[in-house]
């Protein structure tokens, strides 16, 4: 039979998991010549041989990839033949193409179960070796500093492989040919017990039972992880908790546990099979479970005060492995961070900022390239959504079907809050990890940082930037000061993107987005009981045509948002807002407005109302449960984001009340009012009639899903997409999603992007493909994707 | 947001923040561009014959015309007065220019003259020519006045932003916050538990104080709308340096820090009218502080911060947990991020 040659070009998740070593296998298999290698692009192949023998071979790959490599394309083209002898596998070439930005980067994963069975073997040489690892697991975008994914390009380079290592990593039939992160207890990462003043105490194995002894007997360890520092401690302490919790200074947020094992995690939550290898999957994300309640529960009740919920999660990295072995109990394992800023990273930098939380520090030497939190998860309607995307799953790509924008490269720069940045290439868009609050210098030097990186990673020129229109976002300043031209993409408008993006949806669609705070602005006209035309929003309906054009069509009625952030922190200040929106200043009168603020207190709140002095209208749905939580007196503070209305959430779930409150609707210059002021009426009777709160907060609940219901009835378009970080509350999600099931709307949630403003991003830059707003690929200086 | 063309002016435009600077920055500047107003600075520094002569102007427009610890009378000449300071100029002649509504009573435009007669004889100014006009009722907010003034420079050094240096000490002249509270609580009829007075002062004798003792001052600022903050990004910005500013370090006190936290205000960036920052370098913060606290209105001096190596023009606030977090400028109106 007739020779020939195939130049085979393999895109997807292809690097960095065992792929050029099976081709190399197959190829072999089959008798074939030619050559493999890692390009920016993917995995390269050259073959040579008989053709049909070429056929079969191609499709020898395409059915038994490596366990955890994606083909999202293979193309084949005919080359001329050439004298060789053998198939190889070459260096990966710097000179290759790199024009395209279709590589792609695998997320850090757990150790896989052959990796975990030689570090408890003792007769095996990484018998209890932190740091083991293959290519079906270990480190990736935390140690990654450049493309291609070649050991050089990591920060794995500091380690020189000794010869057995180089041995398997040069060796084509092993686990571990071609695996970067590739080494042993003799010539890889060490780790080390370091006190306060960062004095080694005890090195390798060693370090690891102190650490566990020093848990165990009360301590707080910052613990270097995957991607950057945790701080650990005893989660069957109260003591210790509370410690953590006072030298953290977060009084109140629920902190995540470690688990040893799941059948430690089974005693203390319920599971059903989705969150069970939602648990498992080499992602490992902390996982939101409902507690159990029973007496035998050993956690301490400061770990998730008034919160039916535990976010838990299993080791994922051979140093947890190990560790959680050796407490064998329940930790708390929480960010090592100072408020508002990203995980540290470095040891030194551990060292000096978390000096007053963590009385040990256990390091090793591995430098991690780039802070990736722990990534979050729960199920919701029998689905798996993230609510933060880092460590795990990020940077895998979407495709967006369909996508092109002109094959321009736009970068979107995302909210200001749980902020991510993406950049896209035709059908490929790349969402940058959770980086946190815009407000710190750290996420701010992050956020720089990360849109280089999606540059240069993926070798993209942005030709556009796509931003918020919030003036006060730095996110939106870096977009506007930037020379590039850039589009502001009102905030709801991307969350109602970001979900469609999820589903690779275009056609005609209605999304409801709630959530806390959103810069809207009225054209022309100023927002009823405000002097501004600017409203904060957050209960938007929206309409998309399918075709080009989104509309705003139904919201909350605004209420004034009395001292504007300080809002945001006081919820009894929304209920002001709201009292007075509804009965003027008849409010101040009100026991419900009394019991909330001391007379002098409400004076200057009286006056501020009046003489609107900060106080911008608002139409949030997440102020609205504020309120609701502050007239029933479930929360005063909100100490971190959603706290008041989880409580909202979580006592509703005490009562079993099925009915809802009245409310009313007004179409006001085309946009359909949801006036709450009826419901707002009842709510007080009930409260004056002594009526229990969680039965009120079960109305309310019940009220919005009516809210939602009615409008969404009234919009008439049977797909709807619900976002927001209001839809992380999960009776509202679950209660509404299935009220307009029960309607014939089909109802789309988020799945590997969060509800929340991590998704705002994403949302940017498919309503950029989706409008063709870039898509004049004439236009000059573009750059084009190939 | 750049300004563009079929926009009109809005209130946010005159308050200190993005808008402001990019309407000076758009539609201001490029017709008037020169190496004076080219330099970021409050006055121009301009070589007559042998000597350095300082000029500047200012409008007032303030509601209420008299507030608690002060009047617009006080504030015409204190303003002028204290943007020559700015350059360590001694400030010699004002001009008062009044913009009358009618209807506005002749006691109130008494009252308003005797106090800047008042506060010209405080800080050894001339008002030495002037202006009058008057507009139709419900064209003006009762009075405004423009003074412009010339003072003249008695030393050699260079006191401008671009001689702030990595490793300057940055003092602050006192507590912050107050003028703007209580302007805002009387016109707004807000009733606070603790009462408000404005820190209007003129701060020409501790800056010539300052020289006087040997300080090699590198920058000088006087802090107004857009507060202290505001007042750091823009050295920052047109220095090109990194300022780091400790939290705990800033006075702010009790009442102006309750009645921030009513409003939803934050202190930082709340107007001031008797208020500067020094750039000083760092072995001689210790001789200004005790030049400043000499002066009765300088006393509570304190030295808040340093310029660090950095290199990125941008003001980090640090908590006393060490947690840091950047000024921004503020977009025009206060609003809500937080999402
Ligand atoms: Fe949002
Ligand atoms: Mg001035
Ligand atoms: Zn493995
Ligand atoms: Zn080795």
């Amino acid at each position: 039979m007739k020779a020939e040659r195939w130049q085979l070009d393999i895109s997807g998740l292809v690097q960095g998991v065992g792929f050029r070593p099976h081709v190399l296998r197959l190829a072999r298999e089959f008798g074939l010549t030619g050559w493999v290698a890692n390009n920016s692009q993917g995995v390269q192949v050259e073959i040579q041989g008989p053709g049909a023998t070429l056929g079969s071979f191609v499709q020898r790959i395409r059915q038994e990839r490596p366990p955890l490599s994606r083909i999202d394309a293979l193309q084949i083209s005919k080359l001329s033949l050439q004298e060789e002898g053998a198939f190889s596998i070459r260096q990966s070439d710097d000179h290759c193409e790199r024009k395209n930005a279709a590589a792609t980067l695998l997320p850090d994963l757990a150790p896989c179960e052959a990796c975990l069975r030689e570090m408890t073997d003792p007769g095996d040489r990484r018998f209890q070796y932190p740091f083991t690892n293959c290519t079906h697991c270990g480190p990736r975008f935390s140690i990654v500093e450049q493309l291609p994914y070649d050991r050089a390009n990591t920060s794995m380079k500091a380690f020189p492989m000794c010869s057995e290592c180089e041995r398997e990593y040069r060796d084509t039939g092993d686990r571990r040919f071609h695996a970067e992160p590739n080494a042993c207890g003799t010539c890889g990462p060490k780790l080390q017990l370091l006190d306060r003043q960062g004095k080694s105490i005890v090195t390798g194995r060693g370090a690891i039972t102190e650490t566990a002894a020093a848990i165990l007997d009360g301590a707080i360890v910052a613990m270097k992880s995957v991607g950057g520092f945790q701080l650990l401690t005893d989660a069957t302490n109260a003591k210790a908790v509370r410690r953590l919790r006072q030298r953290k200074q977060r009084p109140a947020k629920p902190l995540a546990l470690l688990y040893p094992d799941l059948e430690t995690l089974r005693k203390d939550c319920r599971l059903n099979r989705l969150e069970q290898s939602l648990l498992l999957n080499q992602a490992r994300p902390i996982v939101l479970l409902a507690a159990r309640r029973n007496p035998g529960n050993r956690i301490t009740a400061e770990v998730a005060p008034g919160n039916p919920n535990l976010g838990a999660m299993l080791p994922c990295s051979g140093l947890h492995h190990l560790l959680m072995a050796a407490v064998n109990t329940p930790l708390v394992a929480t960010s090592g961070n100072l408020a508002g800023e990203p995980i540290c990273t470095d040891n030194a930098e551990a060292l000096e900022r978390l000096n007053h939380i963590a009385d040990y520090f256990l390091v090793h030497d591995r430098a991690i390239v780039r802070p990736l939190d722990d990534s979050v998860a729960r199920v919701l309607r029998g689905q798996r959504v993230l609510l933060r995307r880092a460590r795990g799953y990020a940077p895998l790509p979407i495709s967006i079907a369909g996508g092109s924008a002109g094959g321009l490269h736009l970068l979107a720069t995302g909210g200001d809050l749980k902020n991510t940045v993406a950049a896209s290439c035709g059908e490929q868009v790349f969402v940058s990890q959770h980086i946190g609050d815009l407000q710190s210098r750290r996420s701010r030097a992050l956020f720089e940082q990360s849109i280089t990186d999606l540059g240069q990673y993926y070798r993209l020129k942005p030709d556009h930037i796509l931003c918020d229109q919030h003036p006060g976002y730095a996110s939106t300043r870096w977009a506007t000061e930037h020379a590039l031209p850039h589009k502001m993409i009102q905030h709801h408008v991307a969350h109602f993107f970001s979900v469609m993006a999820e589903h690779n949806y275009r056609g005609r669609a209605l999304g409801i987005c709630w959530d806390g705070t959103g810069y809207g602005e009225t054209e022309g006209s100023k927002v009823a009981g405000s002097d501004l035309s600017v409203e904060i929003r957050g209960s938007e309906f929206l309409t998309w045509d399918g075709a080009g054009k989104v509309e705003r069509t139904g919201a909350l009625r605004p209420f004034p948002l009395v001292g504007g952030e300080r809002a945001i922190r006081e919820p009894r200040r929304c209920a002001a807002g709201l009292l007075y929106t509804a009965m003027g200043t008849g409010a101040f009168g009100h026991p419900a407005l009394r019991n909330l603020f001391l007379p002098e207190e409400l004076r200057v709140i009286e006056q501020m109302l009046r003489r609107q002095v900060n106080t911008p209208a608002c139409s949030s749905a997440g102020r609205l449960f504020d309120a609701v939580a502050a007239l029933l007196g479930l929360a005063t503070e909100n100490t971190f984001e959603g706290q008041a209305a989880m409580a909202v959430e979580f006592s509703a779930r005490e009562s079993s009340r099925r009915g809802h409150f009245p409310f009313t609707m007004e179409r006001q210059e085309g946009l359909l009012r949801v006036d709450w002021q009826p419901m707002l009426v009842e709510l007080l009777h009930e409260l004056e009639q002594g009526v229990a709160p969680a039965d009120i907060a079960a109305a309310f609940q019940n009220t919005l899903v009516e809210m939602i219901v009615t409008t969404a009835t009234e919009a008439s378009c049977k797909q709807v997409f619900l976002s927001g970080g209001v839809f992380q509350n999960r009776i509202l999600t679950e209660t509404a999603a299935e009220a307009l099931e029960a309607r014939g709307f089909v109802v789309h949630c988020h799945r590997d992007f969060p509800p929340n403003d991590g998704g705002i991003a994403l949302g940017q830059i498919y309503y950029a493909h989706a409008m063709g707003i870039c898509d004049r690929s004439a236009e000059e200086g573009a750059t084009q994707c190939v | 947001m750049p300004v563009t063309q079929d926009e009109a002016i809005r209130l946010g435009h005159g308050s200190g923040g993005v808008m402001m600077q990019h309407l000076l920055r758009d539609v201001v500047f490029p017709h008037i561009a020169n190496q004076w107003t080219s330099q970021g600075h409050d006055s121009a520094t301009l070589a007559i014959g042998n000597s350095k002569v300082v000029f500047t102007t200012d409008s007032f427009v303030v509601s209420p015309l008299f507030f608690p610890g002060g009047d617009i009378g006080e504030l015409a000449v204190y303003g002028t007065v204290n943007d020559l300071a700015m350059s360590g100029a001694r400030p010699l002649y004002l001009s008062c220019s009044l913009i009358l509504e009618e209807g506005l009573s002749l006691s109130v435009l008494e009252r308003v003259m005797q106090s800047m007669a008042r506060a010209a004889a405080v800080t050894g100014v001339q008002l030495v020519t002037g202006d009058t006009k008057v507009v139709e009722r419900g064209k003006g907010d009762g009075l405004f006045i423009n003074t412009s003034g010339i003072g003249l420079i008695e030393h050699s050094l260079e006191i401008a932003p671009q001689r702030i240096d990595s490793g300057d000490s940055i003092i602050l002249s006192g507590d912050v916050g107050r003028h703007g509270m209580a302007i805002m609580a009387s016109r707004e009829g807000l009733e606070f538990e603790m009462p408000l007075a404005s820190d209007c002062a003129p701060l020409q004798s501790p800056v010539l104080e300052l020289l006087a003792a040997g300080v090699e001052v590198h920058c000088l600022r006087d802090l107004t709308r857009g507060g202290l903050a505001t007042a750091l990004v823009e050295l920052a910005e047109s220095s090109g340096r990194e300022l780091a500013v400790q939290e705990a370090a800033v006075p702010v006190t009790e009442s102006v820090q309750g009645a921030c936290e009513l409003l939803g205000l934050d202190p930082f960036y709340v107007a001031n009218e008797g208020r500067f920052v020094a750039f000083v370098p760092r072995e001689q913060a210790a001789l200004a502080l005790a030049a400043l606290a000499k002066n009765p209105l300088t006393r509570g001096s304190a030295v808040i911060g340093n310029v660090t190596e950095g290199t990125h023009a941008q003001v980090i606030l640090q908590n006393s947990l060490g947690s840091e977090r950047l000024l921004d400028r503020l977009p025009g109106e206060m609003l809500p991020r937080i999402c």
